[in-house]
């Protein structure tokens, strides 16, 4: 087993130790199926008034009514949630003192960043992999498309490990779990709101290049079924960004 | 083994360490002695490469401190003063994490692994979570992660901290045991512990070296004269008198309850057979004499108030504190 791979082994063991991955993944579920649910519901009252007023039976579009929806909710859902999930990677080393011990083992900070990225990255595919279940469902009793399902969920994944690697970031920069999913929260929403600056801008040079720093118009395209290079290398390059900061942030407490 | 120069660390203006200079030999036990905030947890976390000197050199096994932190790492077994371990984790996937961040696996990994569970005796407790042991147990496991890859060197950080005296007693034992083969820095502001398991001690205070030397070569260098302390049966008004008369007794002070007395006598003079020959004569019942040898606490209590008072001032310290210890 190498150095990385006994960090992952560790961080997940001790992630569904405590409570932490419980309650986050049943939060993070209950509240995927609440929207599923509710949509559906909007979808199926649309449908009756569409009977109504054209007589005949009517094609609902699951995927405008329900998917894309949902997808874009899950937004605001992942911004709350997955900084509780990263909170605890560095901030409780340093406040349980095995930080010391991890940075005096053999092995390199690199391994240290990514092994714990990695851990939770895992998590998150795992919660994410649950929710396909309701996808499955409804397919049983509807006729969609499942391209544009995989692309959301393409890009769910994607903006999923871009705000992990900023909660990681976060994590590193203090010793206090709360200060770091608060430090991780205000980052994401901010990232957000960049994107509310650019469209202020109108669709100018400026206002492209601002838009294109936040993650918002990079996750619509791909919850739309776009599968755009520039937005795979957005999200790319910004993770790695983020891990690197991360590995300098972890590489400075040294110097201090 | 260890080899430090000159280093120096400054926190801002704070200067924690200044031009600490010492090496350790193979096989050495080093003691670092000091107050706190001596510096001596400073100079450890230079020497394990969790934060690089300001100014100066260190090396350990021949590797630089700054330059080649991982093969510095790899030759180090280090135990912080918190003992750092993770509290979700039982104390064998505890230590196999350990182990396994050191590069050992498969067969190696298990037989360390039994090894130092059996060393430190966590046999009984080894697949229990690490957050409900106790403190004792939790230093036991820090330093079975110190020793689970047997490294050639050991720096260890106040070890017995939160240790019952039976388990101080072995944890000394292991420590012993490890000299000769290892060669090991323990911190500790308890000087007993120097004394009975190191062959050096250095004494930091205030981020410098003040002595550095074999427990009883510093006793003897800081010694002005020999003292010897009396207890008698019966003491006549003229006994002080006429103890203060053998040749070679500079002063004798009446000790604290009836028929004690701390005698001083020049320097390299044995004068006990004299005294008890005095004694004897005089028929004042002798029930006691021995001689006072300076305890490693008057020589560190020595240098460490150095800095603060005038020499005079230390000296009294001193017999003080050598007063003191003949009472108990």
């Amino acid at each position: 087993m190498t150095p990385v791979q006994a960090v992952i082994a560790k961080e997940l063991r001790v992630y569904f130790v405590s409570p932490i991955v419980y309650v986050v993944g049943a939060v993070f579920l209950l509240i995927f199926g609440l929207l599923s649910y509710l949509y559906v519901g909007f979808a199926g009252a649309q449908a009756i008034q569409l009977m109504q007023m054209q007589g005949g039976a009517a094609q609902i579009n699951l995927n405008d009514l329900v998917f894309r929806n949902l997808f874009a909710s899950m937004r605001i859902v992942l911004v709350i949630i997955l900084p509780i999930l990263t909170m605890r990677l560095f901030a409780e080393e340093r406040k349980l003192r095995t930080f010391e011990f991890l940075m005096t083992s053999p092995i390199r900070i690199n391994d240290i960043v990514v092994g714990k990225f990695v851990s939770v990255f895992a998590i998150y595919l795992g919660l994410v992999g649950l929710t396909v279940l309701v996808p499955t469902v409804l397919m049983l009793f509807s006729d969609f498309d499942w391209n544009p399902i995989w692309t959301g969920y393409l890009g769910m994944v994607l903006l999923g490990a871009l705000f992990l690697s900023v909660g990681v970031f976060a994590s590193a920069l203090t010793e206090n779990q709360i200060v770091a999913a608060f430090v991780s929260f205000g980052m994401l929403l901010t990232i957000w709101l960049i994107s509310g600056l650019g469209s202020l801008f109108g669709d100018t040079t400026a206002g492209r290049v601002i838009s294109y720093f936040s993650y918002m118009e990079h996750y619509e395209r791909l919850v739309r079924g776009l599968i755009d290079t520039s937005d795979l290398v957005y999200f790319g390059s910004g993770l790695v960004l983020m891990l690197f900061l991360t590995h300098r942030v972890v590489e400075s407490t040294r110097w201090k | 083994m260890i080899d430090v120069h000159n280093i120096t660390k400054r926190y801002g203006h704070h200067t924690a360490i200044d031009r600490v200079t010492f090496s350790v030999a193979k096989g050495e036990v080093l003691a670092f002695l000091g107050p706190n905030g001596a510096g001596k947890t400073t100079t450890m976390r230079i020497l394990t490469c969790f934060m690089p000197a300001t100014e100066g050199t260190a090396r350990v096994a021949g590797f630089d401190c700054t330059d080649q932190p991982l093969e510095v790492k790899r030759q180090i077994g280090y135990l912080p003063e918190t003992p750092p371990v993770y509290q979700e984790l039982t104390v064998t996937e505890y230590l196999t994490f350990v182990g396994q961040l050191r590069g050992l696996t498969g067969p190696k990994l298990s037989s360390a692994l039994d090894q130092s569970i059996g060393r430190l005796e966590l046999g009984t407790v080894r697949h229990r979570l690490i957050g409900n042991l106790s403190r004792g147990y939790r230093q036991r496991v820090g330093l079975a992660q110190a020793l689970l890859h047997d490294p050639p060197v050991l720096i260890l950080d106040e070890p017995t901290v939160g240790l019952d005296p039976k388990q101080i007693i072995e944890i000394r034992e292991l420590i012993k045991s490890l000299a000769g083969s290892h060669s090991v820095i323990l911190s500790t502001h308890i000087l007993p512990e120097a004394t009975a398991v190191c062959q050096r001690v250095v004494i930091i205070n205030k981020g410098r070296i003040v002595a550095e030397d074999t427990p009883e070569q510093l006793s003897a260098r800081l010694r002005h004269s020999e003292k010897i302390s009396i207890t008698l049966k019966t003491c006549p008004a003229d006994c002080e008198a006429k103890l203060r008369a053998i040749s070679g007794v500079l002063h004798v002070f009446p000790g604290q309850g009836g028929g004690t007395f701390l005698i001083e006598c020049e320097l390299g003079r044995d004068l006990r057979d004299e005294i008890a020959r005095v004694a004897v004569l005089n028929q004042w019942g002798l029930l006691e004499l021995r001689t006072l040898s300076m305890t490693l606490e008057d020589v560190f209590l020595q240098l460490t108030r150095h800095e603060d008072h005038s020499t005079e001032t230390t000296e009294a310290t001193v017999s003080m504190a050598s007063a003191e210890h003949t009472d108990t």
